[in-house]
């Protein structure tokens, strides 16, 4: 297995998050951020009425503004999809799923093939959450092969599979799990729950962009990466954005194998594309609620 | 999916011949994301069109009254007229020097710390524009000046500062006196760092300095003159004088001086050993250097190929510890190519000024004449030159970055110092073998290793003929370390207690 040194990879996410973003590549980079944002809800207390909130703003993220593009997908609890699906029918927005025991994965894997097999019905996409216990009891193959299983139980489903990087205790970890899962089958591979910290960080995002480079070295397969958890501002976004295109270049940047996954992201971002465009910031309460 | 380099090779290349090497699409190309230019400001920087020598305490015309351009290299444009100091002025500033020495000497060592303190505080509060001049003066990118020599040219002087007064206890059994006046001889490539690595510890342990900075990049030394003046450091402490090669000869022949101290090239390092034999001064040597960098298969690779990025495009590999020799493990070279060649892509050169800039200008024609001279002679002698594809400015000094393969170590390219963004790759078998190969040079500078294995860092370190071995990473400075080589790398010490003692008569 390859091994990675922890101060080198700081160095060259320090690189990414150094880089200056400004005027029109700072307007592309939200736009893309826009296009390739998982507006996420999942909280014990989502409702009906909040998630189809959630779904007006993720088909118009600024609705008296039409040249803001809708984001890639909502990403809800198992029984919040079939809310989001009636409300996102007929729009690009897809429905994306969390499933097998979100967040901790702790459940029988009979339970976790049916539940994401039932969330598949109402949801293009399942985010699914890597086995940990398994991972590091060293069961790594109890962990492909429950992966393998959720990814036939969704059919034509895209599987986003959930490493949780900040439970894996290092990069090694992550390297060995990116590895995995996309052996197993993940569409994409995405860093967390958002439920544990540290989530998203731009270390763990090299890790995981350079395994994805390895894997379609390997064996030509394109495989995409979601970061989740932590992203606040368009500050951060960006810098991820710099690293998936000086790693892995155009061919990623698409909702096709990059997505973002935050809940307070996009307000921020609406806001930057203001600022760029007038020069000055406007009041939150320009921008609605979601 | 791009296809795989082809396997029939005998030798570790990249996937393309040179003739068709540019016009290669890169791997994973990149261009969408294009950043827009990011250009650091350069309003907060006030140049003055002319400059005169920095002798007693002020700035003074030259006796020659006659003054030379500097340029900026990403330009060729004119920043200011710098004096041309002459053999009457080097008597004037050794003097100057001398009628300081007594006093200085003779201060407390916490009230020289106290001028010491004050200065690296005035070179961070003046970081900025240091920065700028020195991009401007240089060419390097302003995201290394920023963010390296300034803040690591401040820290040399902080560190020196702590030891002035504790030079009475910190040699056990010995009394540690000042030698008297020193002359000191700077490159250009770290143009503000160099002169605090070499003014710092002569300060700290009280002696006085003249000072002459590179014909190239003489500014920050002039700002580095105002900074002293705004220190309120005692007149002749610290002289600069500016000029060509003549000035750095007469300075170092002055019998006033009881040290030389020279970073620069082997052949100068040389031919002031020579002219020194005999004289009973004192003398430093930092000169060139041929760094081996060492990756063996168990290697983080991704972080290795870092580390040979930063080893030899750092400062367009204006480096005298640049890693220029790379020597691969054969079972890994294919793999790792293939890595750089992509992260190669990746490099952006261009204007210096531009906050994204990682590769920026070469210092000066005659430097660019001498890599494309080493260049030529590495293709003529059947060496395989690879070299990103990347727009290069139309005025100006520019060389792309540039990696040979099928390199033997008898090529020039492979013994000569090139000074320049140019990598020589080589393989290994064994780590007996990595150590021969990495040993078979006039230098002994540096050396890097790339390894997981704890014991083989050890084990490597001891057989490495180097001054600095760098074992996961590269390109490291503390003012705590000790610098300094090896052979023909020059002898002495800068950093540390070791640095210190340069500087030092012990009785």
């Amino acid at each position: 297995m390859a091994t990675l040194d922890q101060v080198g990879v700081a160095a060259r996410a320090r690189l990414f998050a150094s880089r200056s973003v400004k005027r029109s590549s700072k307007l592309f980079a939200c736009n893309l951020i826009i296009a390739c944002t998982d507006l996420t809800t999942l909280e014990g207390s989502d409702t009906k009425g909040r998630v189809e909130m959630l779904c007006a703003k993720a088909l118009h993220p600024q609705p008296d503004d039409p040249s803001i593009p809708p984001v890639a997908a909502v990403c809800v609890y198992p029984a919040q999809a079939a809310t989001a699906q009636r409300r996102l029918r007929g729009s690009s927005v897809k429905v994306a799923a969390v499933a097998t025991g979100f967040p901790s994965g702790q459940v029988p894997t009979k339970v976790k093939v049916a539940e994401a097999e039932i969330a598949a019905r109402h949801a293009q996409e399942i985010d699914m959450v890597m086995d940990r216990g398994a991972f590091l009891e060293g069961r790594y193959r109890d962990v492909q092969s429950e992966i393998a299983a959720v990814k036939e139980a969704i059919k034509d489903g895209h599987l986003k599979v959930i490493l949780e990087t900040g439970e894996l205790g290092g990069l090694d970890q992550v390297r060995r799990a990116s590895w995995l899962a996309m052996e197993a089958g993940a569409d994409f591979i995405k860093t967390s729950t958002g439920k544990i910290q540290p989530a998203a960080t731009l270390e763990v995002a090299v890790v995981m962009l350079e395994a994805i480079r390895d894997f379609a070295w390997a064996t030509g397969r394109e495989v995409g990466f979601k970061p989740a958890g932590g992203i606040r501002n368009t500050k951060q976004a960006i810098a991820y954005l710099v690293a998936v295109s000086e790693i892995l270049g155009d061919r990623w940047l698409t909702p096709q194998r990059f997505r973002i996954g935050a809940s307070s992201l996009l307000n921020d971002v609406l806001m930057q594309i203001y600022k760029e465009r007038s020069g000055g910031y406007q009041s939150p309460e320009d921008f609605t609620q979601a | 999916m791009a296809t795989s380099p082809p396997k029939t090779s005998p030798r570790p290349d990249l996937p393309a011949e040179p003739a068709a090497d540019r016009a290669a699409e890169p791997e994973f190309p990149a261009r969408l994301f294009e950043y827009a230019p990011a250009p650091e400001s350069t309003e907060h920087v006030r140049l003055d069109d002319t400059y005169g020598l920095f002798i007693g305490g002020r700035l003074v015309a030259p006796h020659s009254r006659r003054h030379r351009p500097t340029v900026n290299p990403a330009t060729e444009e004119e920043l200011a007229q710098v004096a041309e100091a002459d053999a009457t002025d080097v008597d004037r500033a050794v003097a100057a020097a001398a009628e300081a020495y007594l006093p200085w000497s003779r201060l407390s060592g916490r009230r020289r710390a106290r001028y010491l303190f004050r200065l690296a505080r005035l070179v961070q509060e003046r970081a900025r524009e240091l920065a700028v001049v020195e991009t401007l003066d240089g060419g390097k990118p302003i995201r290394e000046a920023r963010d390296f020599d300034i803040p690591t040219a401040a820290q040399h002087l902080f560190y020196h500062a702590g030891w002035a007064d504790k030079l009475e206890y910190a040699f056990a059994g010995a009394r540690a006196r000042p030698l008297g006046v020193i002359g000191q001889v700077i490159p250009w490539n770290f143009p503000l760092l160099m002169l605090a690595w070499k003014v710092a510890p002569a300060l700290a342990t009280g002696n006085t300095v003249v000072l002459k900075p590179a014909e190239t990049t003489p500014l920050t030394a002039l700002l580095f003159a105002d900074i002293c003046r705004q220190a309120e450091l005692p007149a002749g402490v610290v002289n600069i004088i500016t000029g060509g090669p003549e000035v750095g000869a007469a300075l170092v022949r002055h019998p006033g001086l009881a040290k030389v101290a020279f970073t620069g090239s082997t052949a100068v390092g040389k031919e002031i050993q020579r002219v020194l034999a005999g004289s009973g001064k004192r003398l430093s040597l930092e000169l060139g250097g041929k760094a081996a960098h060492v990756i063996f298969e168990d290697s983080p690779m991704d972080q290795a190929v870092e580390g040979v990025i930063n080893g030899i495009f750092f400062n367009q590999g204006h480096v005298c510890c640049a890693g220029s020799r790379l020597l691969l493990q054969e079972s890994i070279a294919e793999p790792f190519l293939r890595r750089l060649q992509l992260r190669m892509s990746r490099l952006r050169v261009g204007d210096p000024l531009d906050k994204n800039t990682d590769v920026g200008a070469i210092n000066s024609r005659a430097q660019l004449d001498r890599i494309e001279e080493l260049v030529r002679a590495g293709v003529e002698e059947g060496a395989r030159l690879h070299q990103v594809s990347c727009r290069l400015p139309e005025r100006g000094f520019w060389f792309p970055p540039s990696v040979f393969t099928g390199v033997a170590p008898a090529h020039r390219i492979a013994r000569e110092e090139i000074f320049g963004p140019v990598l020589a790759v080589m393989t290994f078998r064994t780590a007996g073998e990595a150590v021969e190969l990495a040993n078979n040079t006039r230098y002994g500078l540096s050396a890097g290793v790339w390894t997981s294995k704890g014991s083989r860092i050890l084990w490597m370190s001891q057989r490495l003929r180097a001054g600095v071995v760098w074992a996961n990473t590269y390109n490291q400075f503390d003012a705590a370390a000790p610098f300094g080589g090896f052979a023909e790398s020059g002898f002495g010490r800068e950093g540390g207690a070791q640095g210190l003692g340069e500087y030092l008569e012990f009785s």
